[in-house]
């Protein structure tokens, strides 16, 4: 017989009758979330070999060529989608639970308190301006694919590289992203109460539909970005330095 | 082949985990052997069910930790060797061993402005597409088991009662607010009293819906949008200063 | 009697079903104080089990339906036992009653142009069954549980039992119950109480029910005074799931053959072909190819232009067509058969027409229904049998005591068509409520509760704390289980039946030596000793009465009667009180008027 009284009621922190690796999860996710952000920030902070060819980091697009800038060029351009991932729906579950702890597993005890305000107050409650960020980082998607256009571009005529398709790889795995934002689906017609009310209604309706699909797997989508955004600028950046050279296909 | 079941036995004051040994059988589900334990072992062993399918809700629990309805979690999914811990819904005071007491769950309920449908046809009936009802009817699958309710941080160990309703009450002003027929809005009380503000969409309930709705993605998510476009969105609430306009009906 | 929590209202509810909460409302509407009483948690009640859908003639899906058809499907399905005035009033207000809970916030599936979808089941001639999937039960009590929550003037009191009603001067003056939280006793003090309890199918071993279902109003009732009607009439569900154990008697709703499933033996046999009652050759297909025809054009959204599968054959016919097959050696592993529905529709289709059958067998039997065949058999499901009500006002022959739902009798006849107990919920219901709500206001006496009888009662109920080593309630409640299932199940005979009646003398002296440990607070080993009491009362009811019906009529089968008799056609059997002894008389049922037996031989 085990005695636990009122320690049924008020666990300490992590305490749980969960029997499985609770706690591989969370680990694991802020473990990778972490060196994908340690990542885009050393080579965002570069500055050099981003551009090789008609290769263009992501993290470097769309081109900004002035030089009285006090950091590099990429750091303002990234801002948006910085912001854009940090207040997305997917990405606050994930760093609520293995950074904020709160909490770090389901049916797992945190700190406790009343303290707690979660998205009431600032600095989280800038959260809610995350469709500001969504319209913003749309205005991205036409470089994205302009860059897929220059990545077939080798000394002015057509073909393709290793390269190309990794770009090419990277703009559809952003593309994705955008589109399966939870505020896009709100705002492409989640928002209306009567799908069948008028033409354009149902127009919205079909496009709501198709990101209600999208959306079931935004969290794909949010981790395949990233790490293809990371891949992409790392490829460049090896083909750009000379360490490795970028197989032409076609 | 036996197991052990380890259930909690006590009440408001506090209590204590004590084995039970249940022999198995082919399909048996965690609800099986608690009815076991009250027949031959412990006759005053309180814990709710009623239908034994998964529809009603009642058999809450949380199993080896794990928010559950005993009644839909089969035995063959526990190492046989270890003993299988049954304890209540922590979220909630316990009443007396399995048992606790959800009615605060019924007050919540009460508070939500209700449904208030526009006129009907010359009829008398109304006509809606499935089209519109497709949305809202994955949220009328609700069966009321708490589970969600009792896994939500913000109600288990932030204790937020006074200020916040829970998923499973997100899930229920969903249904009212994207149900065609209704024109009332629930914003404001989704501001002000539901205190949707304080989820922080880590999907907890979503884990648990035993009736596998998507809780985040389909219900808070899009009414936390709704909440956005009445009081949040800086360009929204412009036009509306200028054009001395109030918050959408 | 003052150490007693007491509480007042015009009307009291007992039962917070779909009857109940339908009747608290319309009771609460007419200016009535109400009590609603919960067995369990509100919104728990078995109705939430209602998967197939709620039956009513709006004739959207198909044109030719009516109330007229309505009232003679169901007057056929009852083999014209049914209380015709019921009858016709569920034809006729059913339709607005599904509508008015639309207007509740209800969402039921749509046809194309926006109507409410309805489906075929068996018994109805048309697609009649307004639905939501596979969870119409659902749907209903929660639109109705919202509307009792912001309903003012209705008190609703969760987990609570109800043990003995009480009288003064003849008329209904209170309740006594406890609650099951503490254990403690509340005296209710009313004018009027509508039962609205459901069922009793924990008598028997092999349910659909919930523990609920032991049969409290039904004895109530008795203890009362009141008159019982037709309780031979226990339907047992065709479909019940029979694998694995711990599964049995789960019910799988009828819909899986209205949504096309056939029903086959081990050899393969659609046999139902074989089982069409004279009654019903007419109106049933009898080959495979017209059947499928049938299947094919009503999946198709036409209106079907042949006959229907066999398998949409009434409740009694199916399910003693099953135990049939089962008899003679052609039944599936776990005797039962199998019900197809794999090799009929696509996988998408089944899972969203049937969704929670999906997951049921998915989960719980390691089945998956779109690529395998469900195993089925028999279950007792649905008491027809129950309180005489007046059809207008549901009002039992106890002044002050009305009856709705499943605990009400006369309705449904010998054997009732699936989809109709939901209407029934809703029309009589409101009816109850209304009735009730007339007779309180009406009545201004002032009512006593007898202090005396209150605590004699409270220690009656208290007695099994003092019987220390006494019997097991379990262990007792099991006896009655087995019992009722061999002696009083779907195939009954005068052997068996006298040996019932000696078995329920024996399992009496039992319950009172029935002893529990612990102490009040929610003591399920106790609430099974209490219900204890009632589950015996209404186990004796149905095995006098079916004693009493020497015929095979619906779902009453007699091995030594296997005929129906003319001389039982228009009687019911009454079941009453008289002193402590418990009474059987025949009484004829009235005469049905020329306007509705035309209906019923369809020349109207």
């Amino acid at each position: 017989m085990m005695v636990v009284s009122g320690e049924l009621r008020r666990p300490r922190f992590g305490a749980t009758e969960r029997r499985d690796a609770w706690w591989v999860a969370p680990l694991l996710q802020g473990l990778v979330l972490a060196s994908l952000i340690a990542y885009a920030n050393w080579a965002a902070f570069q500055g050099t070999n981003y551009h090789v060819g008609g290769y263009l980091s992501p993290l470097y697009s769309p081109l900004i060529t002035v030089d009285w800038l006090p950091v590099p060029p990429s750091f303002i351009i990234l801002l948006p989608p910085v912001l854009f991932r940090a207040t997305c729906y997917y990405y606050r579950k994930a760093y609520y639970r293995s950074y904020f702890l709160d909490p770090p597993a389901c049916a797992v005890a945190e700190i406790r308190g009343t303290s707690y305000r979660g998205e009431t107050a600032f600095p989280f409650v800038l959260q809610n301006l995350h469709r500001y960020l969504f319209f913003i980082t749309f205005l991205y998607l036409p470089f994205l694919w302009s860059d897929v256009v220059h990545a077939t571009n080798f000394g002015g005529s057509f073909g393709i590289g290793v390269g190309t398709l990794i770009i090419l790889l990277n703009t559809s795995a952003l593309t994705l992203y955008s589109f399966s934002c939870h505020s896009a689906r709100h705002l492409i017609g989640g928002n209306l109460d009567c799908f069948s009310c008028s033409a354009f209604n149902r127009a919205r309706h079909a496009a709501w539909s198709r990101a209600s699909v999208l959306n079931e797997r935004h969290m794909l989508f949010a981790w395949l970005s990233f790490f293809t955004v990371c891949g992409a600028d790392l490829y460049v950046r090896l083909v750009a330095s000379g360490a490795i050279v970028d197989p032409r296909l076609l | 082949m036996d197991a052990v079941l380890r259930i909690f036995r006590g009440d408001a004051q506090g209590g204590q985990f004590q084995d039970y040994t249940v022999p198995l059988h082919e399909g048996m589900v965690v609800l099986d052997a608690i009815h076991h334990v009250q027949a031959h072992a412990a006759s005053d062993l309180a814990c709710r069910w009623n239908c034994k399918a998964g529809r009603c809700g009642s058999c809450s629990a949380e199993v080896d930790g794990k928010p559950k309805l005993m009644c839909m979690t089969r035995m063959d999914e526990f190492q046989p060797s270890e003993p299988i811990t049954v304890a209540p819904l922590k979220a909630f005071p316990v009443i007396k061993d399995l048992v606790c007491d959800v009615s605060w769950n019924y007050e919540v309920n009460k508070r939500i402005p209700p449904f208030h449908p526009k006129p009907p046809e010359p009829d008398g009936t109304w006509r809606m597409q499935q089209e519109d009802i497709d949305r809202v009817q994955e949220f009328r699958k609700c069966i009321e088991c708490f589970l969600c309710q009792d896994v939500c941080h913000v109600l288990r160990d932030h204790e937020k009662k006074d200020s916040f309703a829970g998923p499973r009450f997100f899930v229920r002003v969903a249904s009212l607010e994207m149900h065609p027929l209704d024109v009332a809005s629930r914003t404001a009380y989704l501001e002000e009293q539901g205190g949707i503000g304080l989820c922080n969409i880590t999907k907890c309930c979503t884990e648990v819906c035993p009736e596998s709705i998507r809780i985040t993605d389909n219900a808070i998510i899009p009414l936390k949008e709704r909440v956005v476009d009445d009081f949040y969105d800086p360009v929204r609430l412009a036009w509306r200063w200028l054009t001395r306009r109030d918050r959408a009906p | 009697m003052d150490r007693f929590e007491t509480y007042r209202y015009d009307v009291l509810v007992v039962g917070a079903g779909g009857a109940g909460l339908r009747a608290a409302i319309e009771a609460a509407a007419q200016g009535a104080s109400v009590g609603l009483i919960c067995k369990s948690l509100l919104g728990k009640a078995h109705t939430v089990m209602a998967e197939g859908g709620v039956a009513a003639a709006l004739a959207n899906t198909d044109g030719r339906d009516s109330w007229q058809v309505h009232f003679r499907d169901t007057m056929r399905g009852g083999k014209m036992l049914n209380d015709w005035r019921m009858a016709e009033l569920l034809a006729r207000e059913a339709p607005a009653r599904v509508v008015e809970l639309e207007g509740w916030g209800a969402l039921f599936d749509r046809t194309p142009d926006g109507r409410i979808l309805q489906r075929n089941f068996g018994g109805h001639q048309y697609p009649r069954l307004a639905h939501v999937g596979d969870r119409t039960g659902l749907e209903m009590i929660r639109t109705l549980q919202d509307k009792t929550v912001h309903s003012p003037g209705i008190d609703v009191y969760m987990e609570c039992t109800v043990a003995r009603l009480l009288k003064d001067d003849g008329r209904i003056s209170g309740a006594l119950a406890y609650r099951r939280e503490t254990g403690r006793f509340v005296v209710f003090r009313t004018k009027a109480v509508v039962l609205a309890t459901g069922g009793i199918g924990r008598a028997y071993k092999i349910n659909s029910n919930s523990w609920e279902y032991t049969g409290d109003g039904h004895a109530l009732a008795y203890d009362a005074g009141a008159d019982l009607i037709g309780m031979e009439f226990v339907q047992f569900h065709p479909t019940g799931m029979v694998w694995p154990l711990s599964v049995r008697g789960i019910l799988v709703t009828e819909g899986v053959r209205g949504e096309g499933g056939v029903l086959k033996n081990s050899q393969g046999e659609r046999f139902m072909f074989r089982y069409i009652p004279e009654m019903f050759r007419a109106d049933f297909a009898d080959t495979e190819d017209e059947a499928d025809r049938w299947v094919a054009e009503v999946i198709a959204g036409r209106t079907a232009t042949v006959r229907r599968p066999p398998e949409l054959l009434t409740r009694d016919v199916v399910a003693r067509a099953i135990a049939q097959e089962v008899r003679e050696g052609r039944g599936s592993p776990h005797g039962g058969a199998f019900l197809d529905i794999a090799s009929r529709r696509k996988p998408e289709e089944i899972r969203k027409k049937l969704p929670s059958m999906y997951q049921q067998f998915y989960e719980l039997a390691d089945v998956d229904i779109t690529r395998q065949p469900m195993e089925v058999g028999p279950t007792t499901h649905y008491m027809m049998g129950g309180v005489r009500v007046d059809a207008e006002t549901q009002a039992a022959t106890v002044p002050g005591l009305f009856a709705a739902g499943e605990v009400a009798g006369g309705l449904h006849g010998a054997n009732r068509l699936g989809g109709n107990s939901l209407s029934d919920l809703l029309v009589f219901g409101r009816r109850a409520g209304l009735g009730a709500a007339a007779y309180a206001k009406a009545y201004a006496g002032d009512l006593q509760v007898d202090a005396r009888e209150i605590e004699a009662i409270a220690a009656e109920l208290l007695a099994p704390f003092d019987h220390v080593g006494g019997e097991n309630p379990y262990a007792v409640h099991d006896g009655l289980q087995d019992m009722m299932g061999t002696y009083v199940g779907i195939a009954r005979s005068e052997s068996d039946l006298r040996t019932a009646l000696s078995e329920l003398e024996r399992l009496r002296a039992r319950a009172a030596r029935v002893g529990v440990e612990g102490h009040r607070q929610y003591n399920p080993g106790w609430h099974v000793a209490v219900d204890l009491r009632h589950l015996l009362t209404v186990s004796e009811a149905v095995t006098r009465a079916a004693l009493e019906r020497r015929e095979s009529r619906g779902a009453h089968m007699r091995v030594d009667y296997p005929d129906s008799e003319p001389a039982f056609a228009t009687v019911n059997v009454v079941v009453r009180r008289r002193g402590d002894a418990m009474t059987v008389d025949q009484e004829p049922i009235p005469p049905l008027p020329d306007a509705l037996r035309r209906i019923v031989e369809g020349k109207d």
